[in-house]
């Protein structure tokens, strides 16, 4: 990352001195790593956004289309798009998490009840900077566009990723109240039956990927492997719908309500919270989904390539890296899109049938698919 | 004779529920497509079906005359008491002195008023009639109590088939006991 930063920089046309390379490299990775906030914040509040006018749709309902903030509503056609959009709603809802009273009930366990929020949240941020969004063509090579690019970056990824769960396990508990703490008992649960599934499907990844790179963990070279190739979810179809399930689990999102399940728990384990530590928990669920889909993307659908069998041209430079980053924000958007599709079309699956889906389907399946690609592997080789 | 139905056995796929849930995505992809079925309500404006109960007004006839005669019916039946008629005359110079009474004020509290209609039906002159307008907003309470102006003014006018107080004969002629 280091040697990653300075090149960057150079390229930017600075004179790089090895007196300043340390202080450079530490700015420039703080900076980074405020631009993958951004964007992942970014992509959490639009699919808040998108979230309500996906489902309004699939309602027959217009979804948000008249909140507008008086001086930008004026602005001939952008402001008339903004307010049909529910853009400007995007506003309003933070702006009501920020501004709303903000009580700490009396019968919790204060310092977990407040630390719970950025727990849920900081992992998925932590999560984003792993996570290669492009590629940059110089003459020494490629150089992956990802804050942090680690030879592990896939187990760091899946690791950091369940930690998630801890927020709203510590949220449950700390909440000092039953719905809450059956929320996250079964959050608990189905995060660790779930990830398990997860953790052979990278596996499994990995194991195909092996030969091709020399780093099989590093989503960079995943990503890289499948460029002029096909995609991972052409060759592996099945990893890659046991992942996809195992991150629908993995992101609390229907059908796998578990955490929150409103129908029977209130409203799980954030019943408690309210104003803007309930926005930590929002913003966190939205954006582990933004982080869902752009590794799924990464590991499956061929990260920053335009189509199987088709990379974008590397003499083209810069353009190229533009290019990049375009294709892989469209794929995630699709699976964003996907994400919400599916939510409001499957009804939620019920804890005992979460159990028995994971345990007795999917880790099975996931194992046997393992040992499949494996002899497939060994046969090819 | 009783009859046992067979269950009948899910297939491999169906037990999968994956083709049942493509099938569902399927639906709801469609769905957004559709047209909307929101009425984006205050630009567009309901189609009221005929016979619709809004607000009570208070009609005219064809002639201008109004055609509430004070009989304070309407006030007994309300079951919200929101009516209030105070009972006039007319003067007695007037082409229709003969009717002798009219409302000198009448009052409907819209914020009592449950548009039940009974005041419509109750009415012997089809003087108030329950019309179009359903969305009644205001600053106060008492800009919601509607005087007799603005009824007249919310009502216009509804000629009848029979007019029964046309008379032919003046009253002069009347009082002589020509009939």
């Amino acid at each position: 990352m280091y040697s990653n930063n300075l090149i960057l920089f150079a390229a930017a046309g600075a004179e790089v001195s090895s007196v300043w390379d340390s202080v450079l490299n530490a700015i420039l990775m703080i900076l980074f790593s405020l631009i993958a906030i951004v964007v992942v914040m970014t992509f959490a509040g639009l699919s808040v956004v998108a979230e309500r006018k996906v489902c309004a749709f699939m309602q027959g309902r217009y979804g948000p289309n008249r909140t507008a903030i008086p001086w930008v509503a004026a602005v001939p056609g952008v402001g008339g798009i903004l307010r049909s959009f529910g853009l400007m709603q995007l506003v309003a809802d933070a702006l009501k998490f920020l501004l709303k009273e903000d009580p700490l009930p009396n019968h919790v366990n204060k310092p977990w009840y407040l630390a719970a929020p950025a727990i849920a949240l900081t992992p998925v941020l932590t999560v984003a900077c792993l996570i290669p969004c492009g590629v940059i063509y110089t003459d020494s090579g490629k150089i992956p566009m990802a804050v942090a690019d680690v030879d592990l970056s896939l187990i760091l990824a899946l690791a950091i990723g369940s930690l998630g769960a801890y927020g709203a396990v510590i949220a449950g508990w700390a909440s000092n109240s039953k719905y809450p703490y059956f929320g996250g008992v079964r959050a608990s649960a189905q995060m660790i039956s779930y990830e398990l599934t997860m953790g052979i499907c990278a596996l499994t990844v990995a194991i195909w990927v092996a030969p091709i790179t020399g780093k099989p963990f590093s989503l960079f070279s995943i990503a890289d492997s499948q460029s002029g190739a096909m995609w991972l979810c052409i060759t592996q179809p099945l990893t890659a719908f046991l992942f996809l399930v195992a991150l629908f689990a993995e992101t609390n999102r229907l059908p796998f309500d578990m955490a929150e399940s409103e129908t029977d728990l209130v409203s799980g384990f954030h019943t408690e919270y309210g104003s803007f530590k309930f926005g930590l928990f929002f913003v966190g669920e939205y954006g582990h989904v933004a982080v869902a889909s752009a590794l799924f993307a990464t590991l499956f659908l061929g990260g920053w390539n335009p189509l199987p069998g088709l990379s974008w041209p590397a003499d083209w430079g810069w353009i190229s890296s533009v290019l990049c980053v375009l294709t892989f924000l469209v794929k995630v958007a699709a699976m964003i899109f996907f994400f919400i599709w599916v939510r409001w079309s499957v009804p939620r699956f019920r804890y005992d049938q979460v159990m028995r889906l994971g345990w007795q389907c999917l880790v099975p399946l996931a194992l046997a698919n393992f040992v499949f690609y494996i002899i497939l592997r060994a046969a090819i080789a | 004779m009783s009859i046992t139905v067979d269950r009948k056995k899910l297939s491999f796929l169906e037990r999968t529920y994956i083709p049942q849930i493509i099938g569902g995505l399927y639906i709801t992809f469609r769905n957004m497509f559709k047209k909307k079925v929101t009425l984006s309500y205050p630009d567009q404006r309901p189609t009221l079906p005929p016979g619709y109960r809004g607000a009570p007004t208070l009609v005219k006839d064809g002639d201008g005359r109004e055609k509430c005669v004070s009989c304070q019916l309407c006030e007994f039946i309300c079951p919200s008491k929101a009516i209030r008629v105070t009972p006039g005359e007319i003067a007695p110079d007037g082409k229709y002195s003969f009717i002798e009474k009219a409302p000198k004020a009448f009052e409907i509290n819209m914020l009592r008023c449950i548009f039940c209609g009974m005041c419509q039906e109750v009415c012997p002159e089809k003087a108030i009639v329950l019309q179009n307008e359903f969305s009644l907003t205001g600053l106060s309470r008492a800009e919601m109590v509607r005087d007799k102006a603005a009824l007249y003014a919310a009502g216009g006018t509804m000629p009848d088939k029979i007019k029964k107080w046309s008379r032919v004969k003046s009253n002069a002629e009347l009082e002589r006991g020509d009939h």
